[in-house]
């Protein structure tokens, strides 16, 4: 008779740490070992890498392909500009809960009209409310300051860092390290999230949504929370990216920002739980170094997309998981 | 009280171009079973390459030509789709849903920064065919010709589709398709073909609304997705997938934009959104649509 | 009074009653054939009555409730459970993690977000021992997807008794199952159904099955009972006979 621990056993919570450890060690290390820039650059990598973790929570577990992702991100980044512009906030922890608070509100509303329905609408829904709050940023300029966008001073962190003296020391080392810790954070939470039984319901509704109704599960409810989970990570996001671009503008609620989420996280796999991490940080380098070459950087980024579905549709980290799949069965 | 003639002309106006754009969107739709997120930007297609013969050409060309050339838009679409529908769509038919939303998406971004490469990041126009018809005086103002004969070419458009849907042979096909595409394949209808027509038909719609419209308005980026999120109102209100219901939701969006413009301007879109949304929760299928 | 008692139950689609005033009843501990030709109007009963459809006119009444207009949820919460003619099983997840999400759910705990499902040995204790009452628990750790149909068929009404219902709709179990492997299959699911004194109602074309497992029989013909009765009365039954059987009862 198959054992519980047989059964269970190759699915134990214990093996992430083999890897997931050293990454953490290297990554606490960037600091030290890289420049700068590249440390700034890691920083805007890991910011991303919790939108797209947010965002995956949808698409990947539940099933739900979203395209307005950037009215989260939107929202967190400018609940933080509007923090400082009209209440002189200037304490980051401040920030990041009122960008949860603005999350929760918006993320909230839209999911209540979105998720009664199925992809296709509710695709096209999400990408049409975001652009409904896109043209509310230039609508209300006197309050958003339009199309020029709102500056954002470095915040203070924990009530004592601040980056009044080096800009860009500050944000390759205290900044970091708190987005860092942050992430960690967002990567467990997340996790305990998608391996607890509210996400195996989750699961059970992509799969096989009248099944899942008859188990039990109630449909609407369960894809609710998980699209008010997932846009809370999203603004969680934008409002810790505020520091590192010190500007907010519409650009952050434009559809093609939604497209960017969703590329990151089909190159990196949408299937597996770090793959949006993966695709985050690849993508984060591949726009830098490409957006110097290129004016079309759209025209990449679509026909990328579309080679990554036709031909890897598991992403970076899906196709490697196979590859070792193959190569140990070799060995 | 006066009739308020102008305000309906404009919501005609609207609602004639927004009806080819959802009523491609729905046919598509309706036969094939897919939504072309990139449908928006077919219509910002139509309307860049009219905007642009029309330049092309316009130096000392008599203006009948120029008339002539306003079709090109709409032609130019319908190649694309042809081109489109067996290279890139096809391959996705038997795959997951998200997979058919992310190719077409990818298409959006491709075809949004190819007309950009094509045409600059400046708005193009074809004023000239709009200034030449000159206007008409209704109730003491004047009003444009050429939107007359938008409205008169989004009525015309209508009836012919109807015809062509409820009177061919094509038509009968078509529909039966749409009904049961393995039934009517298991009574010999070549699948294959009547997707890439049905799909061509579709871009040639919403070509045929850029190519019309661009006269009036400038050719610019931004104006696809713009329009996809129009049409999209349009079907959620009248129903995915009926092209009485793209005709109906149409009117409706014309008529209350153009109430929502005169009273409330900053939020025009919203008033949009709030309606689509009562819509949606109390009849999730649109006033025609299949659910 | 019964566990399950339909009173002049109506659905219509168009033209067409699929269900036509029907009373249709289910006893305690009771394990029922509901027969019929195709189109008689069995599928759409169990629809209505599991929740998947409203009826036009009539009500159901469950263990003294009425559940008409109640939802699907809160009918699986009063008791009453299904499997599906096409089996309807979360094909990428493991024979284990279908049957333990029942189990989740069952129990509210699909709830929590900030737990680890794994940690709860409760929960796929008993998924494994229920995986072992249907003979399958060698395919614990295999995904639904890639076991075989006999075996997809037992996974499909043991997800559905793991919500421990007081009845059991269950539509063609062995259906797409070869001729051998049916009585195995029905052993199992009666030799469960009735250890637990589960209702059960099962909607079956193989006349062979239906005489030898069942307590009752309920034939239907277009949308309305036919008859109703031990299988030896209705092995006797005229409009049976005629309309079902085929041949004269031998």
């Amino acid at each position: 008779m198959t054992t519980l621990a047989v059964a269970l056993e190759h699915r134990s919570s214990a093996r992430i740490l083999t890897y997931a450890v050293p990454i953490a060690l290297a990554l606490l290390l960037v600091p030290l070992v890289f420049e700068q820039y590249h440390t700034i650059l890691l920083t805007y990598g890991l910011v991303m890498a919790i939108a797209a973790l947010g965002f995956n929570l949808l698409l990947g577990y539940t099933g739900l392909l979203s395209f307005g992702h950037s009215a989260y991100f939107g929202t967190g980044a400018y609940v933080v500009a509007l923090m400082v512009k009209y209440l002189g906030v200037r304490s980051m922890e401040l920030h990041l809960v009122g960008a949860i608070i603005g999350s929760v509100i918006v993320t909230g509303l839209f999911g209540v009209v979105c998720v009664r329905y199925t992809r296709i609408f509710f695709g096209i829904l999400t990408l049409a409310l975001s652009q409904v709050l896109w043209s509310l940023a230039f609508k209300f300029f006197w309050v958003t300051g339009g199309t020029d966008g709102l500056r954002v001073p470095t915040p203070t962190l924990l009530g004592v860092v601040t980056g009044q003296d080096d800009k860009t020391a500050f944000l390759a080392h205290a900044y970091y390290y708190y987005v860092l810790v942050i992430f960690f954070a967002a990567v467990t939470v997340l996790w305990v999230i998608v391996n607890s039984p509210f996400g195996k319901a989750l699961q059970a509704i992509r799969d096989n949504e009248v099944r899942a109704e008859f188990v039990g599960i109630q449909i609407w409810p369960y894809r609710w929370v998980a699209f008010l989970v997932s846009g809370v990570f999203t603004g969680l996001a934008g409002a810790l990216w505020v520091p590192l671009n010190g500007l907010t503008t519409p650009d952050v609620l434009y559809w093609p920002f939604s497209g960017e989420i969703v590329f990151m996280t089909v190159l990196g796999g949408f299937r597996s739980f770090g793959g949006p991490i993966v695709g985050a940080v690849i993508f984060n380098y591949l726009k830098t170094y490409a957006v110097g070459l290129t004016v079309y950087w759209q025209l990449f980024l679509g026909v990328v997309l579309v080679v990554l579905v036709l031909s890897l549709p598991t992403g970076i980290v899906g196709t490697a998981e196979r590859l070792l799949a193959r190569a140990r069965r070799r060995g | 009280m006066d009739l308020p003639i102008i305000p309906l002309l404009n919501a005609l106006l609207y609602a004639s171009v927004l009806f080819l754009i959802a009523g491609g969107l729905s046919l598509i739709y309706g036969v094939m079973r897919i939504v072309n997120l990139a449908h928006g930007n077919l219509y910002a297609f139509g309307a860049y390459v009219t905007a642009w013969s029309v330049g092309a050409v316009a130096s000392g060309a008599p203006t009948a030509v120029l008339y002539l050339l306003l079709p090109a838009g709409a032609l130019a679409a319908a190649a694309l789709g042809a081109l489109l529908e067996p290279t890139l769509l096809r391959p996705f038919y038997k795959r997951a849903e998200e997979y058919q939303l992310l190719v077409t998406f990818g298409l959006l971004m491709i075809l949004e920064d190819v007309m950009r490469l094509l045409w600059g990041p400046y708005p193009l126009s074809a004023s000239a065919l709009w200034e030449q018809m000159g206007s008409v005086t209704i109730q003491g103002n004047l009003y444009p010709n050429y939107n007359l004969l938008v409205i008169a070419v989004g009525a015309t458009a209508a009836v012919f589709l109807w015809a062509f849907i409820y009177k061919t042979r094509f038509g009968v096909v078509l529909r039966a398709t749409a009904q049961n595409m393995r039934m009517a394949s298991a009574l010999g209808v070549n699948i294959n073909r009547i997707y890439i027509e049905a799909f061509t038909l579709g871009c040639l719609m919403a070509g045929l609304a850029g190519a019309i419209i661009v006269p009036s308005q400038s050719a610019v980026l931004g104006m696809g997705v713009d329009a996809l999120v129009l049409s999209f109102i349009v079907v959620v209100i009248g129903g995915l997938g009926s092209l009485e219901g793209a005709l109906v939701g149409a009117l409706i969006v014309g008529v209350v934009r153009e109430v929502g413009i005169t009273w409330f301007p900053e939020i025009e879109l919203a008033v949009l959104y709030l309606m689509a949304a009562i819509v949606l929760l109390v009849r999730p299928a649109g006033l025609f649509g299949r659910p | 009074m019964s566990l399950l008692e339909t009173k002049d139950l109506v659905k219509s689609f168009g033209d067409t009653h699929a269900v036509d005033h029907v009373d249709f009843t289910v006893g305690d501990a009771e394990v029922l054939a509901l027969i019929g030709s195709n189109g008689a109007g069995k599928t759409t009963l169990v629809n209505l009555i599991s929740g998947l459809l409203r009826p036009d006119g009539g009500q159901i009444h469950f263990q003294g409730r009425d559940v008409t207009h109640q939802s699907v949820n809160d009918r699986i919460r009063a008791g009453i459970a299904r499997s599906f003619q096409l089996v309807n099983l979360f094909d990428q997840l493991t024979s284990l993690d279908n049957i333990a999400l029942s189990i989740f759910a069952r129990s509210g705990k699909t709830r929590k977000l900030l737990a680890l499902a794994e940690r709860d040995r409760a929960v796929w204790q008993e998924a494994l021992e229920i995986l072992h009452l249907f003979g399958l628990e060698a395919k614990a750790t295999i995904p639904a997807g890639a076991i075989s149909q006999g075996e997809r068929k037992l996974l499909d009404v043991a997800v559905a008794y793991a919500l421990r219902p007081r009845l059991l709709f269950l539509d063609e179990p062995t259906s797409g199952v070869s001729t051998r492997e049916k009585a195995p299959i029905m052993d199992t699911i009666t030799s469960v159904v009735r250890r637990e004194r589960i209702s059960a109602a099962i909607i079956e074309h193989d006349m062979d099955v239906v005489f030898s497992y069942s307590d009752r029989i309920v034939a239907m013909h277009q949308g309305a009972i036919l008859a109703d009765g031990t299988p030896e009365e209705i092995r006797r039954h005229e409009l049976v006979t005629l309309n079902l059987l085929g041949a004269s009862p031998a």
